[in-house]
């Protein structure tokens, strides 16, 4: 199955997405990948608000029928806002992973994006993870 | 890693494939997931691949008493053509494995154990054999399938030479014919629904999966993973060897006395623990709990009481697709918090609330 990559969206290999916008913040979320590699998620457990994760940190845990999940944070940052639709609707993040932000940090240093993934690094990645499978 | 005959069938249909206990299985299905087929099961019909469970037959003039001293039930009050769900007890009470026990006379009997068990209940029948008594485990020459759901019976009639609705709960034919292949079929399932199992030579099994699959077209039948599987039978309050049933946590302890004859004449291996623990009381037990506060309850989560104290554990929890809530098996300590009381799950650390219900899950629709 072709899976689904955003071209303005930066990428982790743990299948995580981030949105950065002008002011330093960022959205975050997990990609088509993780989604489907989950199974039907039945609960997000999202961190408080003013709670500060490092990059590479567990930041959320999304719950499939399967088991639990950890999302890590792309980046290092303090989450201000954290997206309650998904409290009572996890299944969005199944139906849109990119339309579906878990976490809005406040980002700590932008530097860190030197490391990510850009869209086709990451399609590489998952194109390869997939062959494997 | 081991792949029953219906190997190329998954695959073919989208299954992905994972390492079960050696066996090469079906997860789920690309197309679907786990929640769409449980709630497919329920609604219509779901097809399992269940070839990696063991058979062993047992022949001869000791062979009813044999068996009824490994097991709890009461396996001399059978008759010809039942299937009886038993318990295999250790001497200290604990549970060797649940299976199923299916008479053809009283001299010949097939045993049907869960595929995770096979060696060591073979060893252990092995270890306790007597003379009157031959056992042959044919797990590797019998392929096996579950087909579950309220369309199950139409689905079986289209192919079969007997009526199945002639055929009871918890009895079974042998031979029969489904599609052309030899066959034992018998109205059992792990899922709380009306459905049969059907056994045949381990060289039919893929004949049969696509036999099955083809009658069941029209009646949305589905093919279903053990992940479903699993969600299926703990909604309905079936046991889960190593889970609701271990070496120390016994059938009175997790709730299914009702299989338990503890004054069964002859006696049985664990009768005497057992029946201690009828006369004490049990120290413990498993209460059905359903979550109030968000959050998934896993196996081995601690179960604390309303002043934080840890009075248990979780033996099974998860996502109930047909209750759309959370649900935990809670193994604590009596007296245990009573139907619609509350207790807590720790879940990563929080106290999460949760009720106390009244059991099953999900109430059975066996045709009775």
């Amino acid at each position: 199955m072709t899976t689904k990559v955003l071209p303005e969206l930066k990428y982790t290999k743990d299948h995580e997405w981030i949105k950065i916008d002008a002011d330093g913040f960022g959205l975050m979320g997990i990609t088509d990948h993780a989604q489907h590699a989950m199974g039907d998620l039945v609960y997000i457990e999202l961190p408080d608000v003013d709670r500060e994760v490092k990059a590479h940190e567990t930041t959320v845990i999304a719950e499939s029928v399967k088991g639990a999940n950890d999302v890590f944070a792309p980046m290092s940052g303090t989450v201000v806002e954290v997206n309650s639709d998904l409290e009572d609707a996890p299944e969005k993040v199944n139906a849109d992973p990119y339309g579906s932000w878990m976490v809005k940090l406040k980002l700590a240093d932008l530097k860190e994006l030197d490391s990510l993934l850009d869209a086709a690094a990451y399609q590489a990645l998952v194109e390869k993870e997939e062959a494997e499978a | 890693m081991k792949r029953t005959p219906m190997y190329e069938c998954h695959v073919a249909a989208g299954g992905r494939m994972v390492d079960f206990g050696g066996w090469e299985l079906p997860v789920q299905y690309e197309a679907t997931g786990i929640k769409t087929e449980h709630l497919n099961v329920r609604a219509k019909a779901g097809l399992f691949d269940v070839s990696h469970m063991g058979e062993v037959t047992v022949v001869g003039p000791k062979a009813e008493a044999w068996i009824s001293n490994l097991v709890t039930n009461d396996v001399a009050e059978m008759h010809d053509g039942q299937v009886q769900y038993n318990i295999m007890c250790t001497p200290t009470g604990g549970v060797v494995d649940d299976l199923l026990v299916y008479r053809y006379n009283k001299e010949r009997y097939l045993l049907v154990i869960n595929a995770a068990n096979v060696e060591k209940d073979w060893a252990w029948f092995n270890e306790h054999l007597v003379g009157g008594v031959k056992i042959e485990n044919i797990s590797m020459q019998t392929a096996e399938v579950a087909l579950q759901g309220p369309n199950a019976e139409a689905i079986l009639k289209k192919i079969v030479d007997f009526d199945p609705a002639e055929l009871e709960f918890f009895h079974f034919k042998d031979p029969v014919s489904v599609g052309g292949i030899k066959a034992i079929v018998s109205r059992t399932g792990y899922t709380g629904e009306d459905g049969f199992e059907i056994y045949v030579d381990w060289s039919k099994g893929a004949e049969l999966w696509n036999i099955v699959m083809e009658a069941g077209k029209d009646l949305g039948l589905m093919p279903i993973g053990l992940g479903a599987r699993d969600s299926l039978r703990f909604e309905a309050g079936l046991p889960l060897c190593g889970q609701e049933f271990t070496d120390t946590l016994g059938p009175l302890e997790a709730g299914f006395g009702f299989f338990v004859k503890v004054d069964k004449a002859g006696g049985f291996i664990g009768q005497p623990v057992l029946k201690q623990q009828k006369t004490d009381g049990l120290k413990r037990k498993i209460v059905a709990a359903k979550l109030i506060d968000k959050g998934v309850p896993r196996h081995e989560m601690e179960v604390a009481d309303k002043d934080g104290n840890v009075i248990g554990v979780v033996t099974t929890g998860g996502y109930g697709p047909s209750l759309d809530a959370n649900l935990a098996n809670c193994l604590v300590n009596v007296p245990a918090p009573a139907v619609g009381e509350n207790l807590w799950i720790m879940i990563r650390g929080k106290a999460k609330k949760a009720e106390v219900v009244k059991k099953p899950f999900y109430k059975k629709s066996y045709k009775k």
